[in-house]
C-alpha cells in the first residue's frame, strides 16, 4: 500500500509545482483587476526561453529566470493592450495563448528532442530523514523548494505590506485608489508584470525540472487550470497549494494507471484533468462565495476627459 | 504634454484603417522573424502571397478552408455578441464531425437525399449539446463559461480519438487512427467538378439566414437587445436563461456543421487530423470582423488565406507552419490596441491637475 502512496503523493508534489507558480502567478494579476487568460501561452513561451537560456549558458538557474522574464515580456504586452489601451482583457489573453503556441512552434523546431542542463532531486539536509513527510517534500529539486516559499512571500505581499495593500485596492475600486493618490494604472502593470514573472517561472519549472527535454505542447492545458484554480482558491495563496496539489495528484495517478498498463484506453484517462477543472468550478460555485473575487476584475479603468 | 481626449463622434473609417494598419505592423514583425531566421522577408511576404491568392490551385484552396472557419466564427459571434464567450468552437466542431460519421457510418446506403440532412441534423444536435452543456453551468451554478468550454475542447478531442484509436477504426487502415472512408452518398460532391464543394453554397444560406433572424424575428430583436447583458434582457422582460441556452445551442450547431462539412466533403472519414485549429481562428475572425456577417465572411477568406499562403512558405522556404498562428495572434493584438483609437483621441493639451 504505501510502497505504492508514497511514490504517487512524491508525484503529486512534483507534477502540482508548475501549476502551483502559474496560480500564484494569475492570482497576482487577478488581484491588480486584470484577467490574464494568456497563462497557456505564456507558460508555453517561458518553458521555451528558459531551456534555450539554460542549454546555451549550462546554467539552468539562469534559464530558471530566463523563463520568468519571458513571462514578464509578454504580460507587459498584455498590460499594453489592456490597461493603456483599453482592450478587452478577455481577448487579449486568449490572442497571447495563440501567440505563444505559435512562437514556441516556430522558435523551437531547432530544439525538439535535445536536452538541457536542468534541476535533479536531491535528498533536502535533515527534513528528508521524516518519515513519510520527509519522503514526499523533500525528496525534490531545488525549484519544489522554492515553490515552498512562494505561498508565504505571496501571503505577506498582500496583508503586510503597503504596496500589496495598494495593488489590492486598484482591483477592488480603482476609481477610489485614485482618489486616496495611488497610481492605479502603474499598479496595474505592476501586478500584471509581476504575475508574468511568476507564470514565467512556472514555464520554466516545465522544462528545466518536470523534463529536461525540449518537446512542443509541454504546457498541455495547464495554464487553463491555473485560470480555473484562482477561483477555486478564492484568491488565496493557501488553497492555491490545495488546489494545485489536487491537480498534480490527478495527473501522477493518470500517469501511473497508464504505465501499470490497464484496460482503460489512455484517451479517457487524459480526460481526468481537465473534468476535474470542470468539477472543481462547479464545486467553487457551489459555495457561493464569488463575491471574494477582485471587484473590479476584468473591467478596464477608462481615462478621464 | 500629450492629453487623451474622448471623439466627439465615432471616427468613420477607424475601423478600416485601424484594421489594415495591424495588417501591416504584423507583416513587418513577421519579416523581422523571417529574417533572424536567415531568410529574405521580401521573398517570404511574395511567396505568401502567391500561394493564396497567385493560382486557381491556390485560391480554391483559400474558398475551401474559408468555410469552416466562415460556420465557426458565425457561431462564436452570435454568443459573443450576448456577452457569452463561447470559446469552445474547437470542441463542436469535433462533436459535429463525431456526429456526422456516426451517421455516415450508420448508413451508408441511404440515398444521398436521406442521408445528407442526417448527418447535418445530428452534427448540428451534439455539437450543440456540447455547447449547453457550459451555458446550463453557467446558468444554474455561475461556473465560467470561458474555462468550461476551454477543457471541454480538450475532453472532445481525446473522445474523438478514443474513438478513431478504438470503436471506430478501420480494420483496414494498417493501425493508422481513422474510420473506413465514407460511401460516396455521404459525401459533400464538388461544384462542377472543382475544387470547392458545395459547402460553400450552405455557407451562404446559413449566413444569409442568420442575417435576416437577427433582423426581422423577434427572437433576433430580444437577441441583439440582451446584447448588453443580463440585466437589460431583465428589464426588457426576456428570459435571459432560455435565450443564453438557445444562442449557445445555435453557437455550437454552427460548429457542428462545420465539422460535418470537413468531415464529408474534405477528409471523406474521421481521423485526429481534422483538427487543426479552425475553432480557435474562428475566435480571432470573429473579433476581426467585429462580430458583423459580412465582415466575418471576408475575415474568413483572408484567415484562410493566411493559412494557404503559409503552407506554401512552408514548402518553398522551410518556415514552420506556426508562423502563421504567430501572425494571427499579433493581428488580434495589434487590433485590439488599435481600437483605443475609436474612441479615444490623443491632442495637445494642458498639463492635468
Amino acid at each position: 500500500m504505501w510502497e505504492f502512496l508514497i511514490p504517487l503523493f512524491a508525484a503529486t508534489v512534483q507534477s502540482g509545482t508548475p501549476i502551483l507558480y502559474a496560480t500564484l502567478g494569475e492570482m497576482m494579476t487577478e488581484k491588480g483587476g486584470v484577467l490574464n487568460l494568456g497563462v497557456e501561452g505564456m507558460m508555453a513561451v517561458s518553458a521555451l526561453a528558459a531551456f534555450w537560456v539554460s542549454y546555451s549558458t549550462g546554467s539552468p538557474w539562469l534559464g530558471f529566470l530566463a523563463g520568468g522574464f519571458a513571462g514578464m515580456v509578454m504580460a507587459s504586452v498584455h498590460a499594453f493592450v489592456c490597461v493603456s489601451c483599453l482592450g478587452n482583457q478577455v481577448v487579449s489573453g486568449l490572442a497571447l495563448t495563440i501567440l505563444g503556441g505559435g512562437l514556441t512552434h516556430f522558435l523551437g523546431v531547432p530544439y525538439v528532442g535535445l536536452a538541457a542542463p536542468g534541476f535533479d532531486p536531491f535528498d533536502f539536509p535533515l527534513l528528508s530523514r521524516i518519515p513519510f513527510l520527509g519522503e514526499i517534500f523533500f525528496k525534490h529539486d531545488m525549484l519544489v523548494y522554492v515553490s515552498f516559499i512562494i505561498p508565504f512571500l505571496f501571503w505577506f505581499f498582500f496583508r503586510r505590506t503597503s504596496l500589496g495593500l495598494h495593488v489590492t485596492a486598484t482591483g477592488e475600486m480603482p476609481a477610489a485608489a485614485a482618489a486616496a493618490g495611488l497610481k492605479p494604472i502603474r499598479l496595474r502593470y505592476f501586478a500584471v508584470i509581476a504575475g508574468g514573472f511568476l507564470i514565467g517561472l512556472g514555464g520554466a519549472y516545465l522544462s528545466l525540472a518536470y523534463t529536461h527535454l525540449w518537446t512542443n505542447g509541454l504546457s498541455g492545458g495547464r495554464g487553463w487550470i491555473a485560470v480555473a484554480l484562482v477561483i477555486f482558491a478564492f484568491w488565496r495563496p493557501g488553497r492555491a497549494v490545495v488546489g494545485a496539489y489536487l491537480f498534480g495528484g490527478v495527473m501522477a495517478f493518470q500517469l501511473r494507471l497508464q504505465a501499470v498498463g490497464t484496460h482503460l484506453p489512455s484517451s479517457l484517462l487524459l480526460m481526468l484533468p481537465y473534468l476535474l477543472t470542470i468539477l472543481v468550478l462547479i464545486l467553487s460555485a457551489w459555495r457561493g462565495r464569488r463575491i471574494d473575487a477582485p471587484a473590479a476584475l476584468g473591467t478596464n479603468i477608462e481615462p478621464e476627459g | 504634454m500629450l492629453k487623451i481626449k474622448k471623439r466627439d463622434e465615432p471616427w468613420k473609417w477607424g475601423a478600416l484603417v485601424v484594421f489594415l494598419g495591424a495588417l501591416l505592423f504584423s507583416l513587418l514583425v513577421s519579416g523581422l522573424l523571417l529574417a533572424g531566421q536567415g531568410k529574405d522577408p521580401m521573398q517570404g511576404l511574395a511567396v505568401l502571397w502567391q500561394g493564396s491568392f497567385g493560382s486557381v490551385w491556390g485560391l480554391g484552396d483559400v474558398l475551401l478552408k474559408s468555410i469552416p472557419l466562415f460556420l465557426c466564427s458565425l457561431g462564436v459571434a452570435v454568443a459573443f455578441r450576448m456577452q457569452i464567450w463561447n470559446i469552445g468552437a474547437e470542441g463542436q466542431f469535433a462533436l459535429g464531425a463525431i456526429g456526422a460519421t456516426w451517421m455516415a457510418l450508420s448508413f451508408p446506403d441511404l440515398p444521398r437525399i436521406v442521408l445528407m440532412p442526417l448527418m447535418f441534423g445530428m452534427a448540428f444536435i451534439l455539437g450543440g449539446i456540447w455547447a449547453m452543456i457550459p451555458a446550463l453551468l453557467k446558468l444554474k451554478l455561475r461556473v465560467n463559461e470561458i474555462i468550461s468550454t476551454l477543457m471541454l475542447n480538450y475532453i472532445a478531442i481525446l473522445f474523438l480519438d478514443y474513438l478513431v484509436f478504438g470503436v471506430w477504426k478501420d480494420p483496414a487502415s494498417f493501425g493508422f487512427p481513422m474510420t473506413p472512408e465514407f460511401s460516396a452518398n455521404a459525401v459533400i460532391p464538388a461544384i462542377a467538378g472543382g475544387r470547392v464543394h458545395w459547402g460553400i453554397v450552405f455557407c451562404a444560406v446559413v449566413g444569409v439566414g442568420l442575417w435576416a433572424f437577427m433582423r426581422f424575428t423577434r427572437l433576433g430583436f430580444e437577441l441583439q437587445a440582451s446584447g448588453e447583458g443580463a440585466r437589460v434582457a431583465k428589464y426588457a422582460k426576456i428570459r435571459y436563461g432560455m435565450l443564453v441556452l438557445f444562442v449557445m445551442g445555435l453557437s455550437g450547431g454552427f460548429a457542428g456543421w462545420a465539422g460535418c462539412v470537413e468531415t464529408s466533403a474534405v477528409l471523406n472519414r474521421l481521423q485526429p487530423s481534422l483538427m487543426v485549429g479552425y475553432g480557435y481562428t474562428a475566435i480571432v475572425v470573429a473579433w476581426l470582423a467585429r462580430l458583423e456577417p459580412l465582415n466575418i465572411a471576408f475575415a474568413s477568406i483572408l484567415l484562410a488565406a493566411l493559412r494557404v499562403g503559409v503552407e506554401s512558405l512552408q514548402i518553398r522556404l522551410q518556415v514552420p507552419a506556426a508562423f502563421g498562428v504567430i501572425m494571427e495572434g499579433m493581428i488580434l493584438l495589434t487590433v485590439l490596441a488599435g481600437q483605443f483609437f475609436l474612441t479615444y483621441k490623443l491632442g495637445r493639451g494642458t498639463k492635468q491637475e
